[in-house]
């Protein structure tokens, strides 16, 4: 049967051509229409003008300007991309750390690690909008568990949200929560690709596990270790669900948890309650935050990969 | 088949003819709106209209509030959409007329724009053109909502002052009771929160001033104005800074809080809430005995014909009908909203109250002049209002960024 499949595709090479262009035209449709011609019109509206809901004339590089140099439209700007680059370091040390820390636990076979294995991951499968009303239900700051808990030990209520100060640090945690155990799985099977001789030597050789996981298991699961950081690096440049549900389009309070993706939604589309869309400024932004992601993610692939050669 | 039964089918199907010829001269129309909750009674309302103009129908289509602008920009600008268009009123209806999505109505095509008070129409009135584009549907009034029972239970008068309301308020704080429900977790309720308790302490004067070009937001009576807010945080509830709208509603008709500063369009869904409510709707705190008692009011939005509509004479009648006595009296009875028509009767004790109370009600001023181009005072204002409330901005700079930002587009605050 092989052998007359080979004959066939030999005999008439156009139709294998034809079979994989069958194959790979409706995928290309779909990414032509709904990835490649909305960027491709993103970028276009980026240099026009609106009044009202309809372009009215091509302005250069003048929403870039605003967005970046006019206020209070910078300020805005600014302090989004700053909660953004807080976001993400924040994510590479307190969720991809624990993750790290997880993995390692649940390698070592601990009794029980297959339920904890499945508790880690749960929060994962629940959608984000879902997540957000959870915490927030568990932030509020008269009925939600956290303050009601607190309150036994005698600490007042704490506006979590609502405060300035710990409203992004509590809407990172419930994106923790939700998030924790996509990177502890790839870092353990990561670590489970780990030679068992490789580890059993280091034994051998007198390392206990704090050197195992510092000088043996992290430089050997570098591979995993990139996916883990370009992935929360595209997530924390796209960050809109949780701090929506959360916190509202508007960022709140005063802003202390805006972000670049609420930024441009509320810039673009405009918000019932504050008046009007600027297609033009939200275009500005949306390719300001693709050319952030797409190039920060090329160089650090780079950087990354050939960190992974050198080993 | 029998002479009989070839006369039978012959007869059949000319009725059946008959039906499909009455149906294709019928127009059907639709109405999209916002308002996913008034379902039932739009569909009475438009049952009615179908009464007297049988060959017209009217379907109800409702999308999700938050993203109506979208959803509605979206169909309009590829020629789709309803045939009529449920908008929000000022700068949100600008940006579609200036787009050239609605159909100017005038006396002609909308004669029932008559009914319509000046102030109404000024809401769906393009500044540039002047015409009427939006036929106004409700005001709304924004005043200090009064749980009669708890105020009976603790002894107490709702108060008329500013100072009379701070001597309650210790009371009722005494008594275990939030005096007032308010936080300030919900961003487009606290911009509501600040016209509330401010226009009082500003007055018609201010506003003319400010509309004229006399003065600015670092006017020295609104900064005052703004400073008399910080004053409330001893009498919000715990850790107020992340109490939303939604809460405040619930700690008021549960009885926890006496006062809830909110809007004459939660009458309806409160009374729905606990229909045991004993509640009153007033106006809140004056600066000073003998001043006149200042709500906040504005218009919601209105009715608009889409300029694209296959049906435009029927969506024209219909939004005619929309203006007319009869739908207005209907309107607030089914829906609890204060229709703006000419001579509506509104029977419903406390929203008749609420609809006097207009007669000498202050402009919600971010609303009605300053959300017609970007930045507009809502976002400005939304945006430093939690900074101000937890101390971490004055109401000096509050007013300097509201007249800063705003001075982009508003010339009379240009160097100011």
């Amino acid at each position: 049967m092989n052998i007359g499949r080979r004959h066939t595709t030999k005999a008439f090479p156009w139709r294998r051509s034809l079979w994989i262009a069958s194959l790979l035209t409706p995928a290309l449709v779909v990414m032509v229409l709904f990835v490649l011609w909305p960027l491709l019109s993103a970028f276009r509206l980026a240099f026009y003008e609106f009044n009202g809901l309809q372009p009215t004339g091509f302005i250069g590089f003048e929403n870039f300007r605003k967005v970046l140099f006019e206020q209070p439209y910078s300020g805005w700007t600014w302090n989004a991309l700053k909660h953004n680059i807080i976001v993400f370091f924040a994510l590479m040390v307190f969720e991809n750390g624990t993750a790290f820390l997880l993995a390692y636990a649940l390698l070592k076979a601990l009794p029980g690690h297959r339920i904890h294995q499945v508790i880690v991951f749960l929060p994962v499968v629940l959608s984000a909008v879902i997540v957000g009303f959870l915490w927030k239900l568990f932030l509020h700051p008269l009925f939600g568990l956290v303050n009601q808990t607190l309150a036994l030990v005698g600490i007042g209520a704490i506006p979590w949200l609502g405060n300035e100060s710990t409203a992004l640090g509590s809407i990172l945690f419930a994106n923790i929560w939700h998030w924790l155990g996509f990177p502890t799985l790839v870092l353990l099977a990561g670590m489970q690709r780990v030679g068992k001789e490789v580890i059993e030597a280091a034994r051998l050789d007198g390392a206990g596990d704090y050197v195992l996981m510092t000088r043996i298991i992290w430089p050997l699961i570098a591979p995993s270790v990139t996916i883990v950081t370009i992935l929360t690096f595209i997530g924390s440049f796209n960050w809109f669900e949780i701090p929506y549900v959360m916190a509202g389009l508007t960022g709140s309070p005063g802003g202390a948890t805006d972000v670049l993706g609420l930024y441009f939604y509320r810039t673009a589309f405009g918000s019932t309650t504050t008046g009007i869309q600027d297609f033009g400024q939200g275009s500005a932004l949306a390719v300001m935050m693709f050319i952030i992601v797409a190039g920060v993610t090329a160089i650090a692939l780079r950087y990354l990969r050939r960190r992974e050669i050198e080993l | 088949m029998s002479r009989r039964r070839m006369g039978l089918a012959l007869a059949a199907a000319s009725f059946a003819w008959g039906l499909a010829a009455g149906v294709a001269h019928a127009t059907d129309i639709s109405f999209w709106t916002w308002r996913q909750e008034d379902k039932a009674a739009y569909n009475e309302l438009f049952a009615d209209f179908t009464k007297a103009n049988p060959d017209i129908h009217v379907k109800f289509e409702s999308f999700p509030d938050e993203n109506y602008p979208t959803i509605v920009s979206t169909a309009l600008a590829a020629g789709k959409g309803g045939d009529v268009i449920h908008t929000h009123a000022y700068g949100w209806l600008e940006q579609f007329v200036k787009a050239g999505y609605f159909e100017p109505q005038d006396l002609t095509t909308v004669p029932s724009l008559a009914n319509q008070p000046a102030d109404a129409l000024v809401a769906g009135t393009y500044r540039a053109d002047k015409k009427v584009y939006s036929l106004p549907f409700a005001s709304q009034t924004l005043g200090l909502f009064i749980n009669k029972d708890v105020f009976a239970k603790a002894g107490l008068t709702p108060p008329t002052t500013w100072d009379e309301f701070i001597t309650v308020s210790k009371a009722l704080k005494e008594k275990g009771i939030y005096p007032l429900a308010n936080g300030m977790g919900t961003s487009w309720f606290n911009e509501m929160f600040v016209a509330i308790f401010t226009n009082p302490f500003l007055g018609h004067d201010f506003v003319s001033d400010l509309t004229s070009g006399k003065t600015t937001f670092k006017d020295p009576r609104y900064v005052a104005a703004l400073g008399k807010l910080l004053e409330l945080r001893d009498y919000m509830p715990p850790g107020f800074e992340g109490i939303d709208y939604d809460t405040a509603g619930q700690l008021f008709i549960s009885g926890k809080a006496a006062m809830l500063a909110g809007g004459s369009f939660d009458i309806a869904s409160y009374r729905t809430q606990n229909p045991a409510i004993n509640m009153d709707f007033v106006a809140p705190p004056m600066a000073k005995a003998g001043d006149v008692p200042q709500v906040t009011k504005f218009f919601d939005g209105g009715y608009a014909v889409n300029a694209k509509s296959a049906n435009k004479a029927a969506a024209l009648k219909l939004v005619n009908w929309m203006g007319t006595k009869e739908f207005g009296d209907k309107f607030s009875a089914l829906l609890g909203n204060i229709s703006p028509i000419k001579g509506v009767v509104i029977k419903d004790e406390l929203l008749a109250h609420v609809a006097k109370l207009n007669e000498t009600a202050m402009p919600h001023i971010n609303v009605v002049y300053f959300r017609f181009e970007k930045p507009t005072g809502s976002e400005l204002l939304q945006g430093d209002i939690t900074k101000m409330m937890s101390g971490s901005i004055t109401p000096d700079q509050l007013a300097a960024d509201l007249t800063d930002g705003l001075a982009k587009w508003y010339k009379p605050f240009q160097g100011k």
